[in-house]
């Protein structure tokens, strides 16, 4: 194949043609997609939708010709990108993923931008004129050797369009681009992609849960059913109206529809318990760097402290230090008498199966938790370090996996369960040992609608029923809708933060 | 699910009829390589770990620093037994040795390097054996064998060159049985548990261990 | 956010050097020559000459003292324990000083142990020293342009090299975790296993995401790839190529000349 040099219509949009065309994975017996049949345009802008295994990101995978090769799956129908096969229009596609670590290839962001250059055989002058006009097309003014493992996630995502864009690509793919960024790196990456359309003619595409991000960005609305095909095909305003109540069971954030929280009900206590106290806390990460200091802060039960603040600010250091797991830097953090019930020292000092029933965390990843190899044992792993009973840990691990809807999965590798459902087993596995105060680090992370409003409604159940919640978020409705006590780090003074009564 | 004929419901190949594809994917090449950068690591904390044995053992019974080459050969194996394409365990190997090299970690310098090919070589050989078709728990044992062998004899000629035959002999049966139990059997045992997480999907040696969901 | 980071070109940590800006495929190139022809004989002459050799030139090579013996520590434990196996039972030769079981000190013993510790010195050190200032994205462009090795597999390798960071963080979470699931008090050998496959299935399922991302940028296409940064090998190249050699072949002809040559192989 003679090598490509800079296209003279670069950014020309293609369409895209889908005949009856349906998808699936080798060794599955269900199709992951099954008889679509659409057109797309040439410069049209749309957004997909659709409950998750309707086979959104299979669609957008094909697309990019990235779904692997014959052994790893059979098609029927046919897909078409540009009119030709997606295999064979690599370069005139470019995809963003939903993982910004995952997508870093090189350790230096002038690098990484040219990569996509080089595999496609520019020439060396046109690849750094293009890597320039790229990085200034999304707004990421930073020196070419700066190294990537330094960059925030939104920054990190604006990395990656640039790469993509970069190759001059006819159809541009966004993959829940948004879904692991707070909302600063939000606001960065919609901003990119509005000024990207606003000066190319590239086909657009992208899935999202949160719809109001992109709803000024599109034409066009597309929801693939899940049970094959498409489902509605429109304006924005159309369908959205129209498929409401079903968008929003599938777990899309509608605009205009509200989360319907369920009902709060507090149980009678006349003074709350105090659990812990921070004392003049200073935390930090990595020994002799403190993030933040002066901290003091109290935790009763029953109540829920949120503690937001921007990147950077150390909140997840401070939720790992309150829950003993991370030594303070300075300052101390005393656990109350009857919450330390027999534990000597300050939680730090406790030893890990006293954390069990005293204090359960809750990580910002779900997978850096799991530690059986199926879903019941998982849960039963807490129990059995506190040597129960078996009868004991069967019906407690019972009774999680009915509260969690996780049954149907009970003899499922915990590895390969959805986000959501992970997300569930990972807070399951925290409140099989029945502990008076939980700490989560962004619990509803990456999540969509569903999973959100399980997860609130069981940290609102556990509330009102006594426990206590520290969570750490940068999710406002979250914060809105859990919170008694908002925390907030200030990021870059050093003094103590003031707390706010919600 | 949507009733087209065209759309059967039964999964589609079995094993005996998937036609084997030798050329290495994207998914192949930076798999192995993840496999081969984490076995560096952990060579380089092995490394810093056995050294004072190994001089601790010297004096107890000779040649039996061999024991201790398995933690050194289980790249090529795990490799090997992941991708399943030729070269796989060469591969991993090497580029483990090189990782273990640049970031410092030992203390042959370059040689590393050769032993790394020896070693990958050890086992690619044995998978090369089996035609690239056969990766049962005996297959993986031989291949850790392999490495042992090749191993043996890399390391009695750049660093143990004025060894008595004894201590050959000894050293060779000490890297074999460590090859076999740990790169071979726990390579292998790694291999299972992964494809059962799922995160092998990619590859025939995930599909292969799970049945069709 | 506009950081202006320091010369990125290597690590923040790394020494800066006259070697820095060579040609990574050189430096292997230079030590990987010298180690060949060392390690064709055990004689303490040849590897006495080449560290004596190398000793100068670690000199001009920029290192504080603190920084060599702190990176070099595994050499140096490595040459004694290497010289303490070969002095127990290396091959008999002349009187036999002490005997116990199968240990047998001879004199030809201790001179193939010293030889050997000499050896282990002179090939170790200088690999070290030029091999901390390599950057790997340097490396991989050397391997692929001027040694010619297929590009797929040198930017997979460099890909999955970069994940390294990452391995870290997330090994540091898989230790809190366990901590907070109640694990962390005992059993520390099943533990570390536990973790290491963890951390084994984390990093395949980012390869396999790292992948697709490659991919979508083209990678792997049977297009004929261009390269963004220029490797050059020249004249500084061929001469760090050069004393390796020449310090390889002095080594050789004095040990030769003074008569002991010992062919490994012999």
């Amino acid at each position: 194949m003679p090598t490509r040099s800079a296209t003279p219509s670069p950014d020309a949009g293609v369409s895209i043609d889908a005949r009856s065309w349906g998808w699936r994975h080798s060794g599955r017996r269900a199709w992951a997609v099954s008889d679509l049949n659409l057109r797309i345009e040439p410069g049209e802008r749309v957004l997909l939708l659709g409950a998750s295994g309707s086979g959104k990101s299979t669609l957008v995978h094909a697309l990019a010709g990235v779904l692997g090769g014959d052994e790893e799956g059979e098609y029927t129908g046919q897909l078409r990108v540009d009119g030709r096969d997606p295999r064979q229009a690599r370069g005139r596609v470019g995809l963003l993923l939903q993982d910004p670590d995952s997508q870093v290839i090189l350790a230096r962001v002038g690098d990484d931008v040219a990569f996509g250059c080089e595999n496609l055989g520019v020439p060396r002058a046109e690849i750094w004129r293009r890597v320039d006009a790229s990085l200034r097309m999304v707004g990421l003014n930073l020196p070419l050797n700066h190294p990537t493992s330094a960059l925030s996630g939104g920054q990190k995502q604006r990395l990656a369009l640039a790469g993509v864009l970069a190759m001059r690509p006819g159809l541009l793919l966004l993959d829940e681009p948004t879904a692991n960024l707070d909302p600063e790196g939000v606001r960065d990456v919609r901003g990119s992609v509005a000024r990207v359309l606003d000066q190319s003619d590239a086909t657009f595409l992208v899935i999202e849960h949160r719809v109001s991000i992109w709803q000024d960005l599109v034409n066009r609305v597309i929801v693939l059913d899940r049970d094959g095909g498409v489902l509605a095909d429109g304006t924005p305003v159309d369908v959205l109206a129209r498929q409401r109540e079903h968008l929003a069971e599938s777990g899309v954030w509608v605009p205009g529809v509200p989360p319907l929280l369920p009902e709060r009900r507090r149980g009678a206590t006349s003074t709350p318990q105090p659990l812990l106290r921070a004392e003049s806390l200073s935390i930090a990460r990595v020994p002799g760097r403190v993030v933040a200091s002066g901290i003091d802060l109290q935790i009763v039960a029953g109540a829920a402290v949120a503690i937001t603040g921007p990147n950077g600010a150390g909140k997840s250091t401070l939720a790992l230090t309150l829950a003993g797991l991370n030594q303070p830097a300075a300052g101390r953090v005393i656990a109350g008498r009857a919450f330390a019930n027999g534990a000597a020292g300050d939680p730090i000092r406790w030893k890990s199966r006293d954390l069990l029933t005293r204090i359960g965390t809750v990580f910002q990843d779900p997978e850096h938790q799991l530690i059986a190899a199926t879903v019941r044992a998982e849960l039963a792993v807490g129990p059995r370090a506190l040597r129960l009973t078996d009868a004991v840990i069967t019906s407690r691990v019972d009774e999680l996996l009915g509260r969690l809807r996780l049954d149907h999965l009970a003899d499922a590798h915990p590895f390969t369960l959805s986000g959501g459902e992970k997300r569930r087993l990972s807070v399951g596995t925290v409140l099989a040992t029945r502990p008076g105060l939980l700490v989560l680090d962004e619990p509803t992370f990456g999540q969509d609608f569903r999973t959100w409003r399980e997860i609130v409604r069981l940290l609102g159940e556990l509330i009102d029923g006594g426990t206590a919640v520290v969570a750490v978020s940068h999710d406002t409705d979250f914060v809105a809708a859990l919170a008694d006590v908002e925390y907030r780090l200030p990021g870059t003074e050093r003094s103590a933060a003031p707390v706010f009564d919600r | 699910m949507h009733a087209t004929p065209t759309l059967s419901t039964s999964p589609i190949r079995s094993k005996s009829q998937a036609p084997r594809n030798f050329r290495w994917r994207v998914v192949d090449i930076v798999v192995a390589s993840i496999i081969g950068v984490a076995s560096g690591l952990i060579f380089v904390l092995w490394n810093q770990a056995s050294n004072p044995l190994g001089g601790l053992l010297t004096p107890i019974l000779p040649g039996l620093q061999g024991l201790l080459g398995g933690g050194w050969l289980f790249a090529g194996v795990l490799g090997g037994l992941i991708i399943r394409k030729p070269g796989a365990a060469l591969y991993t190997e090497l580029l483990a040795a090189l990782v273990s090299t640049l970031i410092g970690g030992n203390a042959w310098g370059p040689l590393v390097l050769v032993s790394g090919l020896t070693q990958g070589l050890g086992a690619e050989l044995v998978f090369a054996l089996f035609l690239y078709g056969n990766y049962r728990a005996y297959v993986a044992l031989l291949a850790g064998a392999g490495a042992g062998i090749a191993l043996t004899i890399t390391d009695l000629l750049l660093w143990y060159p004025g060894a008595s035959a004894s201590f050959a002999g000894i050293y060779l049966a000490a890297s074999i049985i460590s090859g076999v139990i740990v790169a071979g059997l726990l390579s292998w045992l790694a291999l299972r548990g992964l494809a059962r997480t799922g995160a092998l999907s990619r590859f025939a040696s995930g599909r292969d261990t799970r049945a069709a969901v | 956010m506009t950081l202006v980071a320091p010369d990125g070109r290597r690590a923040n940590h790394e020494p800066r050097s006259a070697l820095s800006h060579l040609n990574p495929v050189a430096k292997l190139g230079a030590s990987l020559v010298l180690a060949l022809v060392l390690v064709l004989t055990i004689d303490w002459v040849s590897a006495g000459v080449a560290l004596a050799c190398e000793t100068v030139l670690f000199f001009w090579a920029g290192l504080t003292l603190r920084v060599f013996f702190l990176r070099t520590a595994l050499v140096w434990i490595a040459a004694p324990a290497a010289g303490l196996t070969t002095l127990l039972y290396g091959q008999a030769a002349g009187t036999v000083h002490w005997s116990f079981g199968l240990v047998l000190v001879t004199d030809g013993s201790i001179e193939l142990a010293v030889a050997t510790v000499l050896r282990v010195l002179a090939i170790g050190l200088p690999a070290v020293v030029l091999f901390i200032t390599i950057d790997p994205t340097d490396l991989a462009d050397g391997l692929g342009q001027v040694v010619r090795l297929p590009a797929r597999f040198v930017l997979g390798g460099l890909a999955g090299l970069r994940m390294v960071g990452l391995f870290l963080d997330d090994w540091r979470a898989l230790e809190l975790a366990r901590r907070a699931r109640g694990i962390g008090d005992s059993g520390a050998i099943r533990r570390f296993a536990n973790q290491a496959f963890a951390l084994l299935v984390l990093s395949i399922r980012r390869g396999s995401k790292l992948a697709t991302a490659m991919e979508a940028r083209g990678f792997g296409a049977p297009l004929e790839r261009t390269w963004a940064r220029e490797s050059v090998f020249g004249a500084r190249e061929y001469a760090l190529m050069g004393i390796g050699l020449a310090i390889a072949l002095l080594s050789a002809t004095v040990s030769v000349a003074t008569g002991s040559w010992n062919f490994v192989l012999a």
